[in-house]
């Protein structure tokens, strides 16, 4: 372990499940540290694109002060037909977002302490927070807020999805559907500002999900214990159990 | 007493309705109208109904509709249920009297009540798709109908149906089209009976006070006038011979209102949601202005040097990934 005492604290306990398949750590003048895999960012990205045409087509038909929106699908009626396959091909895709990042999303010890310290978190003093993996408390917030939004979503959207299954509930069961659908909606536009203004503010992120990687001062700064996983045990498929890399 | 069935051939222009008169036009406004229409009704006096569904008939042939050959369930009920074909639909209950003893068989033509404040039309998110009248015919305006449904939770007695084939919705229009030219329903003038008529609600009301007397002095000690407060009223009413329980009469609702859940929806979730939304994008703007970006600093990336220096999992660098300049 290198570094063991930085800045006076213990450097936590890393290993290589801290590390991702497909990240990886590369050192010439500067350093750069791969985050994502082309096709994570693919599949982010269709994430995302779908994720933004659901709440267009949404909000058109959720207040009529929107409905002007609804020209961008051409017409109410193609909103209304569309909006559910939009959802279906979300649904699929965040799946494969969800295989991809669940297990390093799952909640640390560090994330309690990370959260208790949400006002240090708004004020950018990362020093006083503890060191975090490859996610901290607020992005694993997103992911799961998301990984449950998205559930819900699509249960009750499919309940409602008048073409093929709506015949199949009651009229009590499809407002429950209804209410809960429009509700959850909100929810997951809100997570969505959150997550879209914290790739902004904290700058060199968007960085990590177009070109894939970051830059080592960023993931220093905001990942500390992946750093160190990855500069202990580097790629973390390619590392032999004794620290040493494998030959390239 | 005039019961507006078989008016004069001459139409009645005083009675002329169209868009000038709408009170309500669904997701948007409507001035409001320069004059008020005398308010309609609908009477369907239960005791009288035969079951002979002339009625049914005369919608479908009235609005041109056709109706698939369906199958026999073992009830006179034709089709099962309310289409987008079946705009008016004769519902058969046998029903034993506790009190007597005696089967019952109660024949209540369904259909749309037209609510004074109906909930299809609270729930509707297409601009103009659904209208309401001065004189309180609802109406559904297919051209501005996108078909996704939202009538069908918003309605309290569960009758607009989503055609599967234009992806519209169709219920009963009160033949507004006839109305407009001073003609009653089609399916009044079918009715051989006269258990189906039309006419002003004031009259209406008057003509079942009657029945009701009537009903009463042969020992139907709790008939009574079905116009549900609930939705204010329905421009669609009954005469029932058991009017303490309308649900016996295929599920009638004893109290019909907009459901709760459909005016969270449509009211409260609407407002609070902008409101939620807003605040989030506020926040973000307002915190980046106060704390700016956080950004990496020149000791963050000499840190991250130092650490990496001896990293053995490192991969020397790509040069095309050098961004420094």
């Amino acid at each position: 372990m290198t570094d063991s005492t930085l800045h006076g604290r213990p450097a936590p306990q890393v290993t290589k499940a801290d590390i991702d398949r497909g990240d990886r750590l590369h050192v010439g003048r500067e350093v750069v540290v791969d985050r994502y895999t082309k096709w994570a960012r693919v599949n982010h990205w269709i994430t995302a694109i779908s994720l933004i045409l659901l709440a267009l087509s949404g909000l058109a038909l959720f207040h009529p002060s929107l409905y002007w929106l609804t020209a961008l699908f051409g017409g109410g009626q193609w909103t209304r037909a569309i909006h559910p396959w939009i959802g279906v091909v979300l649904f699929v895709s965040f799946a494969g977002l969800f295989i991809r990042f669940f297990r390093l999303n799952l909640p640390r010890r560090e994330d309690a302490q990370w959260a208790a310290h949400i006002g240090d978190v708004l004020k950018g003093d990362e020093e006083k927070l503890p060191e975090v993996g490859k996610y901290n408390a607020g992005q694993k917030f997103v992911f799961w807020a998301m990984s449950i939004l998205i559930t819900i979503l699509i249960v009750s959207g499919l309940a409602v999805w008048e073409r093929y299954f709506s015949q199949y509930l009651t009229v009590p069961q499809l407002r429950v559907a209804m209410l809960v659908h429009s509700m959850a909606a909100v929810a997951i536009i809100c997570v969505w500002i959150i997550h879209v203004y914290a790739a902004f503010w904290v700058e060199g992120t968007l960085r990590a999900m177009t070109r894939g990687n970051v830059s080592g001062g960023w993931a220093w700064r905001h990942h500390r214990k992946w750093l160190r996983a990855l500069a202990t045990y580097g790629k973390r498929d390619d590392q032999s159990p004794d620290g040493r890399g494998p030959a390239t | 007493m005039t019961i507006n069935v078989n008016p004069p051939v001459a139409p009645d222009t005083a009675m002329q309705m169209g868009p000038q008169d709408y009170i309500r036009r669904s997701a948007s406004s409507v001035p409001a109208p320069a004059r008020q229409l005398e308010a309609v009704a609908k009477l369907i006096d239960v005791s009288k109904c035969i079951g002979c569904k002339a009625c049914q008939s005369a919608c479908l042939e009235w609005n041109d509709l056709r109706e698939e050959v369906g199958v026999n369930a073992g009830v006179y009920d034709n089709p099962h249920d309310l289409t987008p074909n079946t705009f008016t639909l004769m519902r058969f209950t046998e029903w034993v009297n506790p009190e007597t003893d005696n089967l019952e068989w109660l024949i209540r033509k369904d259909g749309c009540m037209h609510c004074a404040d109906p909930g299809c039309l609270k729930a509707c998110p297409a601009p103009g798709a659904i209208v309401q009248y001065s004189n309180g015919v609802v109406d559904f305006v297919k051209e501005n109908c996108i078909g996704c449904g939202y009538c069908v939770k918003g309605c309290p007695f569960d009758i607009p149906r989503i055609s599967k084939v234009d992806n519209r919705s169709y219920k009963c229009t009160l033949c507004s089209d006839r109305i407009a030219v001073g003609q009653g329903p089609a399916c009044a003038k079918a009715c051989p009976t006269k258990a189906i008529v039309f006419g002003t609600k004031e009259e209406m009301k008057a003509h079942a006070a009657e029945r009701i007397e009537d009903l009463k002095s042969r020992g139907y000690a709790n008939a009574g006038l079905y116009d549900p407060p609930g939705v204010g009223g329905t421009h669609v009413m009954y005469v029932l011979h058991h009017a303490d329980k309308p649900s016996i009469y295929a599920g009638l609702p004893d109290d019909p209102r907009i459901s709760p859940l459909v005016e969270a929806w449509k009211g409260v979730t609407k407002y609070a949601g902008f409101a939620v939304m807003g605040i989030a994008a506020a926040a973000g703007v307002l915190h980046m202005a106060i704390s700016g970006r956080n950004r990496v600093t020149v000791e963050d990336d000499e840190e991250a040097r130092r650490l990496t220096a001896v990293a053995p999992g490192a991969a020397p660098l790509d040069p095309s990934k050098e961004t420094l300049s």
